[in-house]
């Protein structure tokens, strides 16, 4: 290599990670791996989803799991025309926040959608699981959400 | 009643790497070490005010603030200055527990720089240890320290404690 060539070289820093998911997330995690959403009851009455461990309110332990989904309606969302490596899918794809039936608040995930002029607020979604084999109890074991009767 | 053999339990873990990937490009000043261990030459740089030698060099003196533009090259020996004996293994080690990891003050450097340690039994190692480079063949040097196959001893009298207090 001659002296005068500009040197660089790739460089990767990586951290494996694990967590304990704990007796509430570990739960809606292993929903989500059975092909199921479940969301956690507050004080108030409202279904969280995902849950929290702790109340929002009060603090205290989260009250029984619910079943909700795997229905649910596009609050709002954003378009991705051009995804990046990490991104969940990769042609293009809205984020979107979506209320899943029976839940009261709403949760984030990408939207498989033919194209910007197939959503709207309001627009129904249903989740596209990834095969059973393949799930491991991640958020990622919903492939994407997509709109309900839709062609995609 | 779920199958025992398969029910794989309640999800209670969750793999959540970091990862980033990036280029790094080292500089004028760098390179000029790079390109040396690629020849197996130690090259650094001396601050014009203060007249420490730094190795390898980042181009500029922390102390004075200034660009360091005479080039210093160094020998192949230096001292070991401080060290750790390696018994635990962790993802991605590469090199056999045990092993000595250890800062190394090159001859005529004020700055040291960790190097593997070898040829010696781990409860062998001590500060003062005068050691050299061993070099990978000529066939496999490159501009990075992969070139430094590892330090071993020199055999030659333990340093003066006083020649590497500065540098702990």
């Amino acid at each position: 290599m001659a002296d005068s060539e500009v040197l660089h070289a790739e460089h990767r820093l990586e951290y494996p990670y694990s967590r304990s998911t704990g007796p509430v997330i570990g739960a809606f995690l292993t929903a989500l791996r059975d092909g199921r959403f479940v969301g956690a009851t507050g004080s108030d009455g409202r279904v969280i989803v995902p849950p929290t461990e702790y109340d929002p309110i009060t603090s205290d332990d989260v009250g029984e799991l619910v079943d909700v989904g795997p229905g649910g309606v596009v609050e709002s969302w954003a378009w991705v025309s051009r995804p990046l490596r990490k991104h969940p899918l990769q042609t293009p794809f809205a984020w979107a926040l979506i209320t899943l039936d029976g839940a009261d608040t709403a949760m984030l995930h990408a939207v498989d959608a033919p194209g910007p002029d197939a959503l709207s607020t309001g627009t129904r979604v249903t989740a596209r699981y990834r095969p059973a084999a393949e799930r491991i109890g991640s958020m990622a074991d919903v492939e994407a959400f997509v709109v309900e009767g839709g062609a995609s | 009643m779920a199958d025992e053999t398969t029910d794989p339990g309640p999800v209670t873990t969750l793999a959540t790497p970091i990862r980033l990937d990036f280029e790094f490009t080292p500089g004028v000043a760098q390179s000029k070490f790079l390109r040396g261990l690629e020849r197996a030459e130690f090259h650094g740089q001396r601050c014009s005010v203060c007249g420490k030698v730094y190795v390898p060099s980042r181009g500029s003196c922390p102390t004075d603030g200034v660009p360091t533009t005479e080039d210093v090259l160094l020998g192949n020996s230096g001292t070991v200055t401080t060290y750790c004996v390696v018994n635990v293994p962790f993802a991605g080690q590469s090199i056999e527990i045990p092993y000595i990891c250890a800062q190394i003050l090159l001859d005529g450097a004020n700055l040291s720089f960790m190097g593997l340690i070898q040829e010696i039994p781990t409860d062998q190692i001590r500060m003062g240890m005068r050691v050299e480079a061993v070099w990978v063949d000529e066939s496999e040097l490159t501009p990075s320290l992969a070139s430094v196959r590892y330090f071993r001893p020199t055999g030659e009298p333990d340093a003066d404690y006083d020649t590497y207090k500065e540098y702990l």
